[in-house]
């Protein structure tokens, strides 16, 4: 499979990276949604956090959608990489003095760093929460009680009040809203929709999603480091 | 004025180059860059202690803004400080009295090093030849109603079509991408009735050399568009992005339709 990948011509690469891409802007979106009522933002958002888990982790569609989520991200992060390997390799000999071309995003340049910083990002994540509900690893202990490994809430708040982990989460995820910040407009230019209107509308959207995605879920730990 | 000059000098394509340091003095504000570079040449001539002399070696023709020959990466960016020209419309008061000016030349793998600040740019021919083009006999000229075109379209063709082909979308590109130059060669056909005929196989066969030829991939940064002196707009790479998208999934269609007229 990897060898058809690699085949694949360089506009190819594009719009499947774009393609998953916006498939994993919308999941963040959700995430984010449901994080949020880990903070006491409604009186009963401890019953609202966990029915939204149950229907996260029980529902037949959102299991289908968790293979393509997964398949989505895979294909994302070996292109990322693929790509990545391909440019390095098209300027051998570098510039003496760096580039300083005006370019969209100054994050553009780092999409690599940043996509590795979401990785690791990723692996504690799992470690913490999805190997946990599969049984493949231990639950976060802390001051709370998890009952079972469906628990996030208990899990969350047993991480959040270790303030290396929320510290350490806050600037992970500063690596995700740079990541962002480029990767949206990115996105619809691969795909072709590059329109005088449209456009910087887009890229207004990208902005504002960008900074509600980054400080929504900096918010979290943030509270607890507050609190 | 006075200036203190790195330049890159390198034998050939397999030596191994450096930066020589070169100080120059009584610089005038209005002189051009490339006259300026004239006037270091010719001091190396007349300097009686190097010897034997060797010039500065770096491509240029028209002097006017018009042939893509060109190409130096000065400061951090491909034919220098200004923005929508080339290196021989650059002029020496962008620079300051006692500045040092660092010149390279383009890097790129599909654009190897012929001689100190010039490249070969054959990579460029390759492309053009694998699809830039119009496979008809033109003849002579059409009456000017005979083939309508929409004046919207015919101006972003004519926009598209001022790319010169000097590759500073290459240089400027931190993938050493041709993405932008292949666009514009893509759009300034596939816009006008005579191009469309041929637009999917074009487009691919384009997309195709240009992967071959070892260039980086897009990824969207625009530096392209903030260096071309032609001022290409990344637009056109959108198109070329839609082109490419379409022609594939009627690939099937090109196949069967190949089989000839009877």
């Amino acid at each position: 499979m990897s060898k058809t990948v690699v085949k694949l011509s360089s506009l190819s690469k594009k719009y499947l990276m774009a393609f998953a891409g916006l498939f994993l802007v919308s999941f963040l979106l959700v995430h984010l949604g449901i994080n949020l009522f880990i903070l006491p933002i409604a009186p009963d958002h401890e019953a609202i956090f966990g029915e939204a888990v149950h229907f996260m982790t029980t529902n037949p569609l959102i299991k289908i959608m968790e293979v393509v989520l997964f398949g989505g991200f895979i294909l994302h992060a070996v292109l990322g990489v693929i790509l990545q390997l391909q440019n390095w390799k098209a300027r051998p000999v570098g510039y003496a003095v760096a580039q300083k071309s005006k370019v969209y995003s100054p994050f553009s340049r780092y999409m690599i760093h940043t996509g590795i910083i979401i990785f690791i990002f990723l692996a504690i994540h799992f470690m913490n929460f999805y190997f946990v509900k599969l049984g493949w690893s231990v639950a976060p202990e802390g001051a709370h009680t998890v009952n079972g490994n469906h628990d996030f809430y208990h899990m969350a708040l047993n991480l959040f009040s270790n303030p290396f982990y929320s510290v350490l989460y806050i600037v992970l995820i500063l690596g995700l809203g740079f990541h962002l910040h480029h990767a949206f407009q990115s996105a619809f230019q691969s795909l072709g929709i590059n329109h005088p209107t449209y456009t910087p509308v887009i890229q207004a959207i990208g902005t504002v999603y960008t900074v509600v995605v980054t400080l929504g879920f900096m918010s979290i730990p943030l509270y607890f480091l507050l609190a | 004025m006075k200036l203190t000059l790195k330049i890159w000098r390198q034998e050939n394509a397999k030596a191994k180059g450096r930066f020589e340091t070169y100080k120059l003095d009584h610089i005038s504000p209005d002189c051009s860059f490339l006259e300026m570079l004239d006037i270091l040449n010719e001091q190396l001539v007349n300097d009686p202690i190097q010897l034997p002399v060797d010039t500065i070696a770096f491509d240029h023709d028209c002097r006017e803004g018009i042939c893509g020959m060109c190409s130096l990466y000065i400061n951090g960016r491909p034919h220098g400080p200004e923005q929508g020209t080339t290196v021989c419309q650059l002029h020496m008061r962008r620079f300051n009295d006692g500045d040092t000016i660092t010149i390279e030349p383009w890097r790129a793998g599909p654009f190897p090093v012929i001689k100190d600040l010039m490249v070969d740019r054959h990579a460029f021919d390759k492309i053009i030849q694998a699809g830039g083009f119009t496979s008809v006999s033109t003849g002579g000229v059409p009456d000017a109603n005979a083939i309508p075109v929409r004046k919207e379209d015919a101006d972003l063709a004519m926009d598209a079509a001022a790319c010169i082909g000097c590759g500073a979308c290459v240089a400027s590109c931190k993938n050493a991408s041709a993405m932008l130059f292949v666009a514009a060669k893509v759009s300034q056909l596939a816009l006008l009735p005579q191009g469309k005929v041929e637009a999917r196989e074009r487009v691919h066969a384009m997309v195709a050399k240009m992967d071959e030829l070892g260039f980086g991939n897009c990824t969207n940064t625009y530096a392209c568009e903030a260096e071309c002196p032609k001022n290409i707009s990344v637009e056109n790479i959108a198109r070329m992005n839609r082109e490419y998208f379409s022609a594939s999934l009627t690939k099937a269609e090109r196949k069967q339709s190949s089989g000839g007229v009877g």
